[in-house]
């Protein structure tokens, strides 16, 4: 009788699931596709839609991106600018959440500095690039005359114009939009480690480093994996800020793939079939690189656990003993 | 006695870090909004001033003389914004709904999908979506950016790890035995249990849709159809380079809807965050 009634109910579970899949399959699934497939083509010119597929030498495109020196500095520039920035991101971000969630002292206005420190990554990116770009303007822009004006430069320097300095403008900016956001969920993760193990910490005579180093840290693995495979993602698929700040320049100095990806595809000859191409290339990038990422931090996580449990067990018997005596 | 004093010395430590932080986090914010208020000239004398000056109302001429409308963005992005939030956050928690009420066969490789799916960014499949777009001739349309919104999957996730723990099975089993049908109790009784992580939703996907460039640059290429992100990117053409005045006014007023918002919900958002993270 009830299972005969949990048939009845299952085409309600297809009937509400139906616009999702749909949805999915004609705005992501098939230009997924779609996009796979035009790296196989001739696709290109403004406003064309037809195109050959490559008999002759079907993975032309994807040879062609992969030896461009273009591209290959476009990939470098978004893997130095990501690995810069999340660095001090997450160096900056532990450290505030193991000040925001230091049992022994409480520190005054907590609550608006996280206000304040996530305020950044609210704010449009296009924006923040622009008003970027304005601050570091040369010769008067507000950084040069705030530099002059404390005597730290005798005259005013051409930021935009130094290749190293405007990559570092855009990692600056980067780690500026984002330490705040990972402070936030590094501290929901600490908040979400039971207080025992903290008690117990602190009974076994533990410092603040060594309870960091030994407690925080291996309990918040999944979240700082979960932290490190989004930042890769969202760093890898950098736009906004390249784009608008300096345009890729200067000597593509902050080119990045996607705004490589952007400019083959709509700007000078329209190359759709090449920037798919690219976009194929950094898709299966993106997948190798989290599926290593989460290979390598979930065995260790595990192991770490195992040992852990054993450590607890130890502990437990030791207890008892003491307790017996 | 000596350990609550050193505590009281990184504690005093701790909170200069944190004011200087804050002080980094929003001084190009005050900047900003200052010179949206000073001239050209005051601004090329001296490009930091914390007093405002009176230039608004010339620079506001300048800058709306100009191809820079941000009514025309503003609207815009308010319609994608609005309607792909309202989309999303209502076919995502359906489509959690299905997951967490019904026993379905295909259900649990559903899920499977949805986890392994959740990750890939939609940047990487443009040129696809463009070529399809254009052929069917909707570049330029905005229903082409609200439409995707249906299928979030990261969402659905979030919405179904929501769902399990806040709906018990048991309410929509009496429901039923009150003679209520299957999409009657998804709107009537889910829905509003679901409140909560819907705001949270609502807030972000408003926000990142608000504020996304890439897809709408792709398709958008009439003027009066801009988002807000791409009109903001003619504020970096040649028309205003020398018009510092300007172009901080036209930032200024992008940014300080967001600003005002954000300092209202800041609350909820800071919470969200955290919750997204940890149900993530």
């Amino acid at each position: 009788m009830k299972k005969k009634k949990r048939v009845g109910y299952a085409k309600y579970g297809y009937l509400f699931s139906l616009p999702f899949v749909i949805a999915f399959a004609v705005f992501s699934l098939y230009p997924t596709l779609y996009t796979a497939f035009i790296g196989f083509t001739d696709l290109k010119g403004i406003g064309k839609t037809t195109f050959h597929f490559l008999w002759h030498d079907p993975f032309l495109n994807f040879r062609t991106i992969l030896t461009s020196p273009t591209f290959l500095i476009a990939l470098k520039n978004t893997l130095v600018m990501w690995i810069l920035n999340f660095i001090p991101q997450l160096a900056l971000a532990l450290l505030l959440a193991a000040w925001f969630t230091n049992r022994r002292f409480k520190i005054p206005g907590e609550g608006a500095f996280k206000v304040l420190f996530y305020m950044p990554n609210i704010i449009t990116a296009a924006t923040v690039a622009i008003l970027f770009n304005a601050l570091f303007g040369y010769p008067m822009g507000p950084v040069n005359d705030l530099l002059t004006r404390f005597g730290i430069l005798s005259e005013p320097y051409n930021f935009l114009v130094k290749k190293n300095v405007a990559r570092g403008i855009v990692i600056f900016i980067q780690t500026w939009m984002w330490y705040g956001y990972t402070m936030i969920i590094l501290i929901s993760g600490v908040l979400g480690i039971s207080p025992d193990i903290f008690d117990a910490a602190e009974v076994d005579g533990a410092n603040g480093w060594q309870t960091f180093w030994r407690v925080t840290l291996p309990n918040i693995r999944t979240i700082l994996l979960f932290t490190l495979v989004t930042s890769l993602i969202g760093g890898l698929n950098m736009f906004d800020i390249p784009k608008l700040f300096l345009l890729g320049g200067p000597d593509n100095a902050t080119l990045t793939t996607n705004v490589f990806i952007y400019n083959q595809a709509f700007s000078g000859g329209y190359l759709y079939n090449r920037a798919a191409a690219a976009s194929m290339i950094m898709f299966v990038l993106i997948i190798l690189s989290s599926a290593v990422l989460f290979y390598l931090l979930r065995d260790k996580d595990e192991e770490k656990l195992r040992r852990i449990e054993k450590a607890e067990a130890k502990k437990e018997r030791r207890a008892k003993k003491e307790g017996a005596r | 006695m000596s350990k609550s004093k050193k505590h009281y010395g990184a504690r005093t430590i701790i909170f200069i870090i944190c004011v200087l932080l804050a002080i980094i986090s929003i001084l190009p914010f005050v900047i900003m909004l200052v010179n949206a208020t000073r001239s050209t000239p005051q601004i090329q004398a001296h490009a930091v001033s914390l007093i405002p000056s009176h230039y608004l109302s010339k620079n506001m001429k300048i800058l709306l003389g100009k191809s820079f409308k941000p009514s025309v963005g503003f609207m815009n992005s308010m319609i994608v914004s609005v309607a792909a939030t309202a989309l999303s956050t209502y076919f995502s928690t359906l489509t959690a709904y299905a997951l967490v009420v019904y026993d379905w066969k295909l259900r649990d490789a559903f899920f499977r999908f949805i986890l392994a799916v959740m990750m890939i960014p939609a940047q990487i499949t443009t040129i696809g979506f463009y070529q399809m777009v254009y052929r069917i001739h909707m570049t330029n349309k905005l229903i082409m950016l609200i439409l995707p919104a249906i299928a979030a999957p990261s969402m659905v996730f979030f919405m179904r790890q929501y769902m399990k723990p806040a709906l018990s099975l048991e309410i929509v089993q009496s429901a039923r035995i009150d003679g209520a049908k299957e999409f009657y109790i998804f709107n009537h009784i889910a829905l509003p249990i679901m409140k909560p992580a819907i705001a949270t939703q609502a807030i972000f996907t408003f926000v990142s849709s608000w504020n996304n460039l890439f897809t709408p640059l792709v398709l958008l290429t009439k003027q009066n159809k801009f988002t807000l992100p791409i009109m903001i990117s003619l504020l970096r053409g040649d028309i205003y380079k020398t018009e510092y005045g300007a172009v901080y006014l036209g930032l200024s007023l992008t940014a300080l809807p967001l600003i005002v918002i954000y300092l209202a919900l800041s609350r909820y958002i800071v919470a969200g965050v955290a919750l997204g993270s940890v149900k993530g």
